[in-house]
């Protein structure tokens, strides 16, 4: 298959994708403003997608490591978080866990990565599977397995807006608001860190080539325990999110999991993709559940968003903003 | 000493290519066998074979069947847990429909589902490779969790999604005795085995590796592909679809579909990780390894004298689990196969060292 068709089909699919989403609304069976919330609602869900998605693009930027990991750090962060919480206020359990984050990406780093150098990718993959268990059993062991409600703050009624311009007007969680503003605050911050300070110059470089990176002078161990941290100030973002707003508790992992999808999706090396792919999946699965579940059973988001995320591999392998892939012999 | 192939020439091409071309290998497999099939069932207990060895047994046959997707062909796969599920719901499925049936044709019949489901599902990697394609697998578990949680056709419209398998009879026997359960998943793991080692060596397995080793350099010496890696995908979850219709009705009875699920697929694909990836003896040590690891961690608090909640242990389980992964792929990245094989190698020469 070559660019062209590749293209035509990416472009086919966003528009087959487009009027599954707006088709609910055509054959008339829901109405505007319902139908708007569900869009609502499936974009918020997937901004916090994306925030669990670009900790694994973070990652996998810097060291080529695909972090299976990602979710046992959110829900570590957050058990962290709102068990320290109970004990100190609010900025000072913050403290503390960043710290305690920083401290598992500099043992991370310096128990496994460091003596992995030079292995296969998939071996590498696979010991982030063994952290992930590891960090699971670790988290439940220190902090306890039960159900924490966390609460930083964040409003948790929803409010109706534009209520004048359609009846009833929309229901929208203000919840949801403040998590998106969060979410797009971090990923701008990111985006400074790596544009504007030698840092995070110095993580681009060491992404883009290894060897070259070393070769000038840029010491990859110490870049591989930023970019750990980083992600794992990311994962505690997305942890307090979720947490605040599910409750902190083991089943915050599975929901992590959705960050695969959207990163094959948006493709492994690009954080904007890892942001649309969120906004794709969330909005994909909600819609998918509220119209089209019903006919099916109800239950589909848990596969929806794989499936999706499937198919469009199947005509563009290295996903939406990925890099082109060129095999040598 | 003993072990020492000094002496055994090879005057033929079939004997240069037999299975265990050393003497004392043959022995060993031939002793180990006739113990296996002749002293154990009378020796063991009951809950040696309900505890250990079915579970083992059965773990260890969807661990070759995943080792030859991942370990051989290279392509790793999240959703064994699928194809297992498959295997058991097809053989409940024909066991209930068709009442007749033969217990042996159900189970190959239920691979053959396996089969084709796994194909399909194989499909992708053509496209797709490595940690893109690890997470299409994925879909393939979500999808077959929700296909048999929620569509009742499958489940035989149970109510609550639980479904029991048939009593067992084979021929007009009943299987019913843990040591005959034992045995009857024995002879399967035993010709599984057989099949699967010689798979590997032969000319299919040869294009496994290569496309596993590098695909674009396999194509260009005129593998193709497709067929090497759909035939992975086959055969692979025909032998793990046989596995799970035997996980399902010899060793559980009566399951939900929680029993398969992604867990399941995690916990096969260490133990061909720990156990050796492209190793059949591998699956054998790397599922012996996991089922017997959490015994002991149950046991262990109670002979050291701490106790544990049962919640703190499973807990416990996790982190050694994951420790442990760590560790073996720092020390060796090919686990419990390559020690032996050391072993091996230093049995040869000892008493010297070199």
């Amino acid at each position: 298959m070559n660019a062209a068709t590749s293209r035509n089909l990416t472009i086919a699919f966003f528009v087959l994708l487009a009027a599954g989403a707006l088709s609910p609304m055509v054959v008339g069976s829901t109405k505007f403003p319902q139908w708007l919330e569900v869009v609502l609602g499936g974009l918020m869900s997937g901004v916090l997608y994306s925030l669990v998605a670009i900790g694994l693009v973070l990652i996998f930027k810097a060291s080529g490591v695909f972090n299976f990991a990602q979710g046992a750090m959110v829900l570590f962060a957050a058990l962290s978080l709102v068990r320290l919480m109970e004990k100190m206020p609010f900025l000072v359990a913050l403290a503390v866990t960043i710290a305690i984050m920083v401290g598992v990406a500099w043992l991370i780093e310096r128990l496994v990565l460091r003596k992995l150098v030079n292995q296969d990718p998939i071996v590498l993959f696979m010991a982030t599977l063994g952290i992930a268990y590891f960090l699971d059993g670790l988290g439940q062991t220190v902090w306890g397995s039960d159900i924490y409600t966390l609460h930083v703050g964040m409003p948790k009624e929803p409010k109706i807006l534009f209520e004048n311009t359609f009846e009833g007007g929309i229901l929208v969680s203000m919840e949801d608001v403040y998590a998106a503003v969060i979410a797009a605050a971090l990923v701008a911050l990111l985006a400074l860190f790596f544009q504007k300070t030698s840092t995070g110059r110095a993580l681009r470089a060491v992404a883009d080539d290894h060897q070259a990176a070393q070769s000038i002078g840029i010491p990859l161990n110490r870049i591989w325990v930023i970019v750990w941290s980083v992600a794992g100030l990311v994962a505690l973002v997305a942890g307090v999110i979720w947490g605040s707003k599910l409750g902190v508790q083991f089943s915050l992992q599975l929901v992590a999991l959705k960050a695969l999808p959207v990163v094959i999706l948006g493709g492994f090396t690009s954080i904007p993709g890892a942001i649309i792919g969120g906004l794709i999946i969330g909005l994909g699965e909600k819609i998918s559940e509220v119209y089209l579940g019903p006919m099916l059973g109800g239950g589909i988001e848990n596969w929806f968003a794989y499936v999706l995320a499937l198919v469009f591999l199947l005509f563009r392998p290295e996903g939406l903003f990925g890099e082109r892939h060129i095999d040598r012999v | 000493m003993i072990y020492r192939e000094t002496g055994q020439f090879k005057t033929t091409y079939a004997s240069d290519q037999q299975l265990f071309p050393i003497l004392q290998d043959r022995i060993f497999v031939v002793g180990f066998l006739v113990f296996a099939f002749g002293v154990m069932p009378f020796i063991g207990s009951e809950y040696l074979f309900r505890a250990i060895l079915v579970p083992f047994l059965i773990l260890s046959l969807a661990a070759i069947g995943l080792n030859i997707l991942v370990g051989y062909c290279g392509q790793v796969s999240l959703g064994t847990g699928a194809f297992m599920a498959i295997g058991a719901y097809s053989a409940y499925n024909l066991a209930v429909r068709i009442p007749d049936l033969n217990l042996i044709v159900i189970f190959l019949l239920a691979g053959m589902f396996s089969t084709i489901v796994g194909a399909l599902f194989g499909i992708p990697s053509l496209r797709i490779k490595g940690f893109y394609l690890a997470v299409a697998t994925l879909a393939a578990q979500f999808f077959v969790d929700w296909l048999f949680a929620r569509v009742k056709w499958f489940t035989n419209d149970s109510s609550s999604g639980n479904v029991s398998a048939p009593p067992l009879e084979l021929f007009g026997y009943g299987i019913d005795s843990p040591a005959q359960r034992y045995l009857f998943v024995l002879a399967f793991v035993c010709v599984f085995a057989l099949v699967a080692r010689n798979l590997v060596r032969g000319a299919i397995g040869r294009s496994w590796m290569a496309t596993r080793d590098m695909d674009v350099a396999a194509e260009v010496i005129g593998i193709r592909p497709m067929m090497a890696k759909l035939s992975a995908f086959a055969v692979s979850s025909f032998i793990v679809g046989v596995a799970g219709a035997l996980w399902a009705f010899v060793y559980l009875g009566s399951w939900e579909p929680l029993a398969f699920d992604v867990n399941r697929s995690f916990q096969l694909l260490f133990m061909v990780i720990i156990g050796g990836l492209g190793s059949i003896l591998g699956s054998f040590l790397g599922a012996a390894f996991i089922v017997i690891l959490p015994l002991m961690l149950n046991q262990l608090p109670g002979w050291l004298g701490i106790p544990l909640s049962t919640a703190m242990i499973s807990h416990i389980e996790f982190m050694v689990f994951g420790a442990l992964i760590v560790f073996f792929l720092i020390v060796e990245p090919r686990g419990l196969a390559r020690l032996w094989a050391v072993g091996k190698e230093k049995l040869r020469l000892w008493p010297f060292p070199h």
